[in-house]
């Protein structure tokens, strides 16, 4: 960025909207550097998602795209800074306190990370079965219900292994959705998948948020992902945020980093 | 050196730690029985004809072995004394806890090793179900219980063999050996009713069992980097259980029989 940028260009490029009050602020992530050995990861790293959008996070491989989201959930910790989900510091939340907020949350993997020795219905269920008290009867009834929600009511008995990349991406977000959660991470949701595949996937997430007003963080590759799925966007390099946007800005920019970034893709 | 050395040490606080945070959770032993059922069938079951097989065939080499260096004092009567003694106080469970290491034990550290670089493990976390207790506790219990009774499997097919050696080849009469093993099982010394080198034997095969499925879990759960980690977890688990069996062995024979 420009070292003459204005106080408010730097925040809305760092994906900082002075127009949101706090309580709009679901998750918030102030200077926030992280390093692993001598590799810096994040190096002052500003993020602001409101309540009720889905924030798409591009860039290159590598650049802390998942590590980010891993903050997010309490699986990292920064090195200093200030990361908040919910108002609540996250380096100085208590066990419990981290257990409840997880249990608002969702979290789709990559690869989706089912456990392989359990059915699709098993693995969906398992965070019902764990921690809470519900019937088996009701545990069932929701799980089904999940399984149609994201149009694959035919995985339930099936183990992971018979399921497709697709159908696996799609049980991992009924899994992630089978508490109701109010904010749902993604990592890379349409990562391995064809096209077509690709496509439905980022139409089932962008429903889900419209129908279900769940706030999401999307970390992805892929420019059908943003288009479709995003709310704002922007772009992670150098370990901090900028070029935070609507899609189509963020697309039609002609900053040049973006178009060397995006250049190859948009092709 | 001194890196290693804490490393080590880093190593040891950890696995007992692990080993605390499974007894800490022996509460949720019925909601977990499922697993654990399945756990003894993998742990026990799956390597039953392995047990046998080894046993059989110690039994016979130590019968062979000892019978040929008795046979030039004329003592070939102690045989039977010497392979229901070695079978039941130190062969039978450490040679049923070295399979269960080689077999379950790589086979523990792999799966729960997968499971890490394949980010089910973090799954689990974010979800905030309770990975040990899930997938830790049932196997340390599995194969702790599973380990003596495989012993017990070991020791017998181990005398049997060594009986067929004796009178095969050995010219000791079967009634003969039969009747030194049960002369050299008869010490009940202790607390117990029960013949000393089997208990004694059991409670080794016990903690055996226990060491072997923490230190496997342990090495799966810290597995890192893909395939290569997975590799590394699996020979990880079986050396430093196999290491971890000789020096506990050498401690609980002092117990029993020294102190």
């Amino acid at each position: 960025m420009a070292s003459d940028d204005t106080a408010d260009d730097r925040a809305t490029n760092a994906g900082l909207d002075a127009t949101k009050s706090s309580a709009d602020v679901i998750i918030r992530f102030r200077d926030v550097h992280k390093a692993f050995g001598a590799r810096k990861v994040l190096a002052g790293l500003n993020l602001e998602v409101h309540r009720g959008e889905t924030f798409c996070i591009m860039g290159p491989s590598g650049c802390g795209k998942s590590v980010t989201l891993r903050h997010v959930i309490g699986l990292l910790k920064q090195d200093s800074g200030l990361v908040e989900v919910e108002g609540n510091d996250m380096s100085k939340i208590s066990r419990k306190e981290l257990r409840e907020m997880r249990s608002r949350m969702g979290y789709v993997f990559q690869e989706a990370a089912l456990l392989n020795w359990l059915t699709a219905g098993a693995n969906v269920a398992l965070p019902l079965r764990e921690t809470t008290t519900l019937s088996e009867a009701e545990i069932e009834r929701k799980v089904r219900e999940k399984l149609e929600l994201v149009r694959v009511p035919d995985a339930y008995e099936k183990l992971p292994s018979e399921l497709s990349g697709g159908m696996k991406k799609r049980v991992g977000l009924a899994r992630a959705l089978i508490t109701d959660p109010e904010l749902i991470l993604y990592d890379e949701p349409t990562a391995g998948l064809d096209p077509e595949i690709s496509s439905s996937i980022n139409h089932l997430i962008r429903e889900l948020a419209d129908r279900l007003h769940v706030t999401g963080l999307v970390v992805t590759h892929h420019i059908g992902c943003i288009k479709t799925v995003g709310d704002r966007v922007g772009l992670l390099d150098g370990g901090v945020l900028k070029y935070v946007s609507t899609p189509a800005e963020f697309l039609a920019s002609q900053e040049p980093r973006l178009v060397q970034f995006l250049g190859d893709r948009l092709d | 050196m001194i890196s290693v050395f804490t490393a080590f040490l880093a190593d040891i606080g950890y696995l007992l730690d692990l080993l605390v945070q499974v007894v800490l959770r022996f509460g949720a032993i019925v909601k977990r029985r499922a697993l654990i059922l399945e756990q003894l069938w993998q742990a026990g079951i799956k390597v039953v004809h392995v047990v046998l097989l080894v046993g059989v065939f110690i039994g016979m080499i130590v019968s062979l072995q000892t019978g040929l260096e008795l046979a030039r004092f004329g003592q070939q009567d102690q045989i039977g004394t010497i392979v229901a003694i070695s079978m039941c106080r130190e062969m039978g469970p450490f040679i049923t806890a070295t399979i269960l290491a080689a077999t379950v034990g790589s086979a523990l550290a792999a799966e729960i090793g997968t499971m890490a670089v394949s980010e089910e493990l973090s799954a689990l976390e974010v979800m905030s179900i309770d990975r040990i207790a899930l997938l830790v506790m049932p196997r340390v219990i599995a194969l702790a219980i599973m380990c003596p009774l495989l012993t017990v499997l070991c020791d017998a097919v181990g005398i049997v063999g060594g009986g067929f050696v004796a009178d095969s080849q050995l010219n000791v009469g079967l009634s003969l050996y039969w009747d030194s093993v049960i002369d050299a099982l008869q010490d009940t010394n202790f607390f117990l009713e029960l013949p000393k080198d089997v208990y004694s034997g059991l409670f080794k095969s016990f903690c055996f069992g226990a060491i072997v499925a923490v230190i496997s879990c342990g090495a799966g759960l810290r597995a890192t980097a893909g395939a290569l980690g997975v590799g590394n977890a699996t020979r990880k688990a079986v050396r430093d259980s196999i290491i971890a069996i000789i020096v506990a062995n050498y401690f609980m024979s002092w117990l029993f029989f020294q102190a």
